[in-house]
């Protein structure tokens, strides 16, 4: 009897461990597969002049996108310029102060967000700020990717705070240390590790949006001339060129599509290894 | 430096109960008092009234007073903050702020309330000698606090709670997580803390209150059963509570 169940949970084990592992590979397909397809179709078309050029018109050879990644580093830095300091503050209002209604529905305002369509804040942005700036420009576009960010840092900024145990706010506040400096001084420290890494996860989703980005900041065949000026960015320049009908165009797209995936990755590592070096 | 406390008719609840019923007992400067009792008898509520942390968990509540040198430290307008100054507390566990290294560790009381930067490394020397800690990581100071032992991190929160200089300093089970000799070593610290500092320790480890301590207290369902001199209590309790507790018949 004790024998059988043994051998009956042994096994549910070992299905249960196949499955997991099945899953796994599963997943890993797409990744792998998109990375050798960006690699492959992207690196033959990658020079120096891409990088660092502008677009020629169609039926030149050569020509490149430096304007567009030139274009995205402004757009997210300027999405995260406004998106850090509101996502951040908000998520620690909601994890130390936020145990009440008003709280609460900060929270579910936050979550509902998280899932708005992407291409809704770029037409929200449309409205508040092109129209009345008459044009479409960096900044609106930088806002609009704001938008998408706000509520992916602020919740991951929460939980991670909350993650801290009480003990240690505890520690802070028996020294006499006021409570807003406990949170700056011990709590914000302990979680650094933590908040980094959601903030990285929002910035890679906001640099690679396109749909937000085609109606505020619109797209530029030049380099950058100002923040209230139309500007490239990589996701949009990649749409343009992908869609059009020319065997270059796509070639290009794809090499943008792999400076996209580099800067991302390069990006997260560096902001992992700034902290933990500040450990 | 080293001032009592008078608590008087203390009531605390968590939500609807009330885990301390009208306990009022005179804390002697100088000298290491003892709250024992079993499990939940509301020793660590207790003390934790005594800097005014019991009020920080949701839904808690404190009815009484409790003086401190004299003046009631939860006078209307006063703030927790400045109690929490003069009360300073090592709990149950270790808790070295994880990020910061030994010596940011005991400065950080310091820094964070900013006071003057340049006493830092004295104030550092002097509260790690007054922990027994100085000697084993004077050559380390800044390596991460995490580093050190279980019961080096106490004596490090020990360090860290006398560097702002506290008149009193609370301790809530500060051994029930470490080991016998680093549990002797932190008694031998209280019994010298106790010359210049007004420590009051909560234990629930009969051998330890009698080892540490010129009074004790013994509470049991939130009410103090017994308070007297140490030696007195443990060899003629006066209740027959203390009594059935001291010889092992509960808790």
């Amino acid at each position: 009897m004790r024998g059988r169940s043994l051998l009956v949970r042994r096994l549910t084990s070992l299905v249960m461990l196949g499955g997991a592992a099945v899953c796994t590979v599963i997943s890993l397909i797409p990744l792998l597969s998109t990375l050798k397809f960006v690699m492959g179709k992207g690196l033959p078309a990658l020079d120096l002049e891409f990088l660092t050029s502008l677009p020629k018109p169609v039926g030149e050879p050569g020509g490149g996108m430096g304007n567009a990644i030139v274009g995205s580093l402004i757009v997210v830095g300027l999405a995260c310029a406004v998106g850090l300091p509101v996502g951040v503050g908000a998520g620690i209002y909601l994890a130390e102060f936020g145990r009440n209604r008003f709280g609460g529905l900060v929270r579910f305002v936050a979550d509902v967000l998280t899932g708005v369509p992407s291409i809704v804040a770029g037409v929200f942005v449309y409205v508040v700020v092109v129209l009345a700036m008459k044009g479409f420009s960096a900044l609106a576009g930088g806002l609009a990717l704001a938008v998408i960010m706000i509520p992916v840092v602020t919740r991951a900024t929460e939980e991670m705070l909350l993650m801290v145990p009480v003990s240690l706010r505890e520690a802070g506040l028996a020294l006499g240390v006021p409570y807003w400096r406990v949170v700056l001084d011990v709590v914000l420290r302990a979680a650094r590790g933590g908040i980094v890494t959601g903030v990285m996860l929002a910035v890679a989703r906001i640099a690679g949006e396109t749909a937000p980005l085609l109606f505020t900041s619109f797209n530029n065949r030049f380099w950058h001339a100002g923040l209230d000026k139309p500007i490239a960015t990589l996701p949009v320049q990649i749409y343009t060129y992908a869609i059009s009908p020319f065997e270059e165009w796509h070639a290009q797209a794809w090499a943008g599509a792999l400076v996209l995936v580099a800067l991302v990755l390069s990006l997260s590592i560096l902001a992992r290894v700034f902290a933990a070096r500040r450990r | 430096m080293a001032k009592g406390m008078v608590v008087e008719h203390l009531n605390a609840w968590f939500g609807r109960h009330q885990v301390l019923r009208d306990v009022s007992l005179r804390i002697e400067p100088r000298a290491v008092t003892a709250i024992m009792g079993p499990s939940g008898c509301g020793k660590s509520t207790l003390i934790r009234c005594l800097n005014r942390l019991h009020e920080l968990v949701p839904g808690a509540r404190v009815s009484g007073r409790v003086l401190l040198d004299g003046e009631d430290i939860y006078r209307r307008g006063l703030d927790p903050v400045l109690v929490r100054r003069r009360v300073g507390m090592v709990f149950q566990r270790p808790n070295p702020f994880p990020t910061m290294s030994i010596f940011e560790n005991v400065a950080a009381g310091l820094r964070l309330n900013g006071w003057d930067r340049r006493l830092g490394p004295q104030a550092v020397e002097r509260s790690l000698r007054l922990a027994a800690l100085w000697d084993e990581v004077a050559d380390r100071l800044h390596r991460p606090a995490t580093e050190l032992s279980g019961g080096q991190q106490q004596r490090l929160c020990i360090a860290r709670a006398l560097a702002v200089e506290p008149e009193v300093l609370l301790m809530d089970e500060p051994c029930s997580a470490l080991d016998p000799a680093s549990s002797l070593k932190i008694e031998e610290l209280i019994r010298q803390l106790s010359r210049d500092y007004t420590v009051v320790i909560v234990t629930h480890n009969l051998q330890q209150a009698a080892r540490v301590s010129d009074f004790t207290a013994f509470l049991l369902n939130g009410e103090l059963v017994e308070y007297g001199p140490t030696a007195e209590l443990f060899t003629r309790p006066r209740d027959r509570r203390t009594e059935d507790y001291l010889t092992g018949r509960f808790g």
